[in-house]
């Protein structure tokens, strides 16, 4: 026998492989890195980059950021509701399940990789906004900003694994993930900014879903008015923002490992059309 | 014993998918499990691979139990499933070196490539890879950790002729470096070309085994000869039977004597015996005899 690869090595080596497919994969990278930033070209254009007077910053100061959240939860949430669901359906999973790897580490690396896609889109983001149009970053949040990205990721990455487990198929994986983060992103404070003239239930609406609160927490290292308020980088901590998207992570944690297979959704669907015919044949 | 199965059972609700199956396979040995599509032949060997539990017996491969022997049991066994599945963005080098890695005992990505006969697309994308390609591609996967057991589910369906045979090299290349193999299959050649043993399933249930040459008696099966006659004519009367394409068949347990009337019947009359044959009841004739599908096809 030789020498079992360790398993942290094992991580490394999937989070890269998983990545490669990603970036071969040019429609995931596509609405991933590209669809965010063509969103800020367009509401930079479309509302002209003057100070928003109910939030006193401009267009770029209070979307760089919503975006750059956007971005996150699409390189975890959407791609890996998708990709996991593709690749469960075409036997992958099963084919990974039947090899010494640890079904843990497998999942390590899809999530990892998501993660880091969710890092290079998030930076990538607030790059554009400050080299093109002045968006500025206040230091002393920093490091709010960092727990913030590593819980909204976590959070949402866990939520992806839950599409994925309940999704019939990969076809239908994209329909879910997208038909459950764009409405919600309308109410999270990501595509629109937060307003007195919307009604207050649909904020409260908006308050139970996590995106939201990723979007507040994150946002906060660009608002002026935050900065102003609170001395102390730890004062920059949203811990219930952070509280309740660790709820939902506990939640889909829960749900994603109770509720994942690994084996294509087809198997069962010619199981039972062959027990059909088997009883149709006894007949 | 490599491979020791006794009383499977495995039920799915009311529906009994295998029946109390009884298998062995020594270590080195080819064996091939035959039978139609839902006879229980993909089940048995899914759960000897550890991706289903049983319901109820004992299996042991290497002496280990499949649903609990994890990680360590993986180690040992190389997996080839029905159905093709490879990431298609990876090039058949990287997908090699990625599952290489999994295993503590690794063959070297060129051998592979080597035995599989891929080496002009070493470094192509396997979505650009021909569906033969891909499942030799599969079967280098299957053996890229150096198993002692290789399971092979239908491995040549939907192959052209040509791909067939080459995969057949490859698993005859495998069985020489003394690898256990468990092969299922709907192809009786391949059955005939590559097993030591075999066994016939159906509703779930070892109807027969042997070697491909003995199984269902065929080795004490009457020889059969065959021809067919001009029109017009009368058979000779030695007691054979006509089918509606109007060819004569006569089973022959002393076929020496059998032959040499018939053709001293023919040459007195100056008849040409169209097409004939004499034969053993081929592993066809015998399987479907065993899976009562002679009827149905």
């Amino acid at each position: 026998m030789g020498e079992r690869t360790s398993n942290l090595q094992l991580i490394w080596q999937q989070i890269r492989y998983q990545n490669k497919i990603f970036w071969r994969t040019p429609i995931a990278a596509f609405f991933t890195i590209v669809f965010p930033l063509m969103f800020l070209f367009v509401f930079v254009t479309l509302f002209g980059n003057d100070t928003i007077s109910e939030l006193g910053v401009t267009t770029a100061q209070f979307y760089a950021p919503a975006l750059a959240v956007f971005g996150a939860v699409s390189a975890t949430y959407t791609n890996l509701a998708i990709g996991t669901a593709i690749s469960r359906d075409e036997g992958i999973l099963k084919r990974v399940r039947g090899t010494p790897l640890p079904p843990w580490i497998y999942m390590a690396g899809r999530v990892g990789s998501s993660v880091w896609v969710a890092f290079i889109a998030v930076v990538l983001m607030l790059a554009v906004g400050v080299l093109l149009y002045g968006v500025e970053i206040y230091l002393v949040s920093l490091p709010a900003l960092l727990v913030a990205f590593a819980i909204g990721v976590a959070c949402f990455a866990s939520l992806g694994l839950v599409v994925a487990a309940f999704a019939p198929s990969g076809d239908a994986a994209p329909a879910i993930a997208n038909a459950t983060l764009l409405p919600l992103a309308f109410i999270s404070d990501i595509f629109i900014a937060p307003s007195d003239a919307s009604p207050g239930w649909l904020a409260a609406v908006g308050s139970v879903f996590p995106l939201k609160h990723f979007a507040v927490a994150f946002s906060d290292g660009f608002s002026p008015i935050e900065k102003a308020a609170r001395d102390g980088w730890l004062d920059h901590f949203h811990w219930k923002e952070y509280g309740i998207m660790a709820l939902w992570l506990v939640g889909g944690v829960i749900l994603a490992i109770r509720f994942f297979t690994w084996e294509p959704r087809g198997g069962e669907r010619k199981r039972s059309s062959r027990k059909r015919a088997k009883t149709a044949a006894e007949a | 014993m490599a491979i020791e199965v006794s009383g499977l059972i495995k039920r799915y609700g009311d529906l009994t998918a295998v029946n109390g199956v009884d298998l062995s396979v020594a270590e080195g040995e080819v064996f091939a499990l035959l039978g139609p599509n839902g006879a229980g032949k993909s089940t048995t060997v899914e759960i000897l691979e550890g991706h289903r539990a049983s319901t109820a017996g004992t299996v042991s491969v290497l002496g280990m139990d499949p649903e609990t022997g994890g990680r360590q049991y993986r180690e040992r066994i190389g997996i080839v499933l029905q159905e093709t599945a490879i990431e298609k963005e990876l090039t058949v080098r990287e997908a090699i070196d990625i599952y290489a890695a999994l295993y503590p005992r690794r063959r070297p990505a060129s051998e592979l490539i080597d035995i599989v006969g891929l080496h002009e697309k070493s470094d192509s994308r396997i979505k650009t890879l021909s569906g033969g390609q891909r499942r030799r591609l599969e079967l280098a996967l299957g053996i890229v950790g150096d198993p002692d057991v290789i399971f092979l589910d239908e491995p040549t369906t939907g192959f052209d002729p040509s791909a067939r045979r080459q995969a057949w090299t490859v698993i005859e290349n495998l069985s020489s470096l003394g690898k256990t193999i468990l092969l299922t299959t709907h192809y009786m050649d391949e059955a005939q070309a590559l097993a030591d043993r075999v066994a016939v399933i159906s509703g779930g249930e070892i109807v027969a085994r042997g070697t491909p040459d003995t199984i269902g008696g065929r080795d004490d099966a009457a020889v059969v000869i065959s021809f067919t006659l001009p029109p017009g004519t009368a058979p000779p009367g030695l007691g054979e039977v006509v089918d509606e394409a109007g060819r004569y068949s006569l089973e022959a347990p002393a076929v020496t004597q059998r032959l040499h009337q018939l053709t001293s019947w023919a040459l007195d009359r100056q008849i040409e015996l169209e097409s004939l044959t004499v034969e053993k009841p081929s592993l066809e004739d015998v399987y479907l005899e065993l899976t009562g599908e002679a009827n149905d096809g």
